[in-house]
């Protein structure tokens, strides 16, 4: 079956993020004053085709742990769509 | 001691390189190619600058990938020298040949000037004919360099003698006005336990004549060329392996 998901990958928790960082404080200097913190991160939309959606996640996090983070410095969260 | 430089899509430094071993060093070298297994029986490995595969998704991920990079790691593992200069050095911490990882300069921008390193280890193949202590003027051209390690790691870097470079002032002094790019510890390179595999973000191939501004790089490379093949080395001093064997 065809599978759509999404990976979301960001840093961990604990890694400075000098990009968050920056838009942070920008986002202060625009008219956002309540925001205290922010994290970047990218997102792939991927779409593949697997047994079940079993059989999808594990690909997808495979793919991740192999190429789409670095698990040193990045965690990632799979989602498959409906 | 034979060298060999990988040009990968988007390689901008492998000339350079090349030229400094020809033209300055004298050294036999010749270029390998991104898409081919055979390292041709060099010694010693240089994984260039540039920008490989437009450092798409993270600079290094997918030059790790390329066909070359299974043989370059089945060299190190036996041993052979590799040398990897900025995005080289992304190259390895990526393919796990060396520990941490790379994320942008603290700065957000891209850095390009002239930088002071100081030589932490001259128990190295690279560093040898280097003084303790000695401080080297060389360019810094990168986007991400800020290199990361949690603690644990970096404690055991220091303490195995595997800093080989650090983000100086003139006078030798690390601090945040000195390091280029927010680097941890204001480390520049490191060396696996081996003492084979060498990563750094400064280009020494780009200070090799004083017409270029400075020739503080020749000393690593005429390290290198005074330095024993693998089957000599090993009664060399070579450090700590639990963290490698860890990580790799």
């Amino acid at each position: 079956m065809v599978i759509d998901a999404t990976v979301t990958v960001r840093l961990k928790d604990g890694v400075l993020d000098p990009q968050g960082r920056t838009i942070l404080r920008s986002l202060g200097q625009v008219g956002f004053p309540e925001v205290s913190h922010v994290r970047t991160g990218r997102t792939f939309d991927i779409r593949l085709n697997a047994k079940d959606r079993r059989d999808a996640e594990a690909r997808l996090r495979a793919m991740s742990e192999k190429l789409l983070a670095n698990p040193v410095i990045e965690a990632f969260e799979v989602t498959v769509h409906a | 001691m034979r060298f060999g430089v990988v040009t990968f899509p988007g390689s901008n430094c492998d000339y350079d390189a090349y030229a400094a071993l020809r033209h300055v060093i004298g050294a036999p070298v010749e270029f390998l190619w991104h898409a081919d297994t055979d390292l041709h029986d060099v010694d010693c490995v240089i994984l260039p600058g540039g920008f490989s595969y437009g450092d798409y998704l993270r600079a290094g991920a997918i030059a790790r990938f390329a066909p070359v990079m299974k043989s370059v790691i089945r060299f190190a593992e036996s041993e052979g020298y590799v040398w990897g200069i900025c995005n080289g050095f992304q190259m390895l911490l990526e393919a796990g040949l060396l520990p941490g990882a790379m994320l942008r300069n603290a700065s957000l921008r891209f850095s390009c000037r002239w930088i002071h390193l100081r030589v932490e280890s001259t128990r190295t193949a690279y560093t040898q004919r280097c003084r303790p202590q000695q401080i080297l003027r060389i360019p810094v051209a990168h986007a991400e360099g800020n290199y990361y390690a949690d603690d644990a790691l970096l404690d055991d870097l220091e303490s195995s003698g595997r800093v080989v470079f650090r983000y100086v002032d003139p006078k030798g002094t690390a601090d945040d006005a000195s390091n280029p790019n927010g680097s941890a510890r204001s480390i520049a390179g490191i060396i696996n336990a081996g003492g084979n595999v060498l990563g750094m973000m400064p280009h020494p191939e780009r200070a090799v004549e004083k017409i270029l501004g400075s020739a503080d790089g020749l000393a690593l490379f005429e390290s290198l060329m005074s330095a024993d093949g693998p089957d000599r080395r090993s009664e060399s001093a070579v450090v700590g392996q639990s963290l490698d064997q860890a990580r790799v």
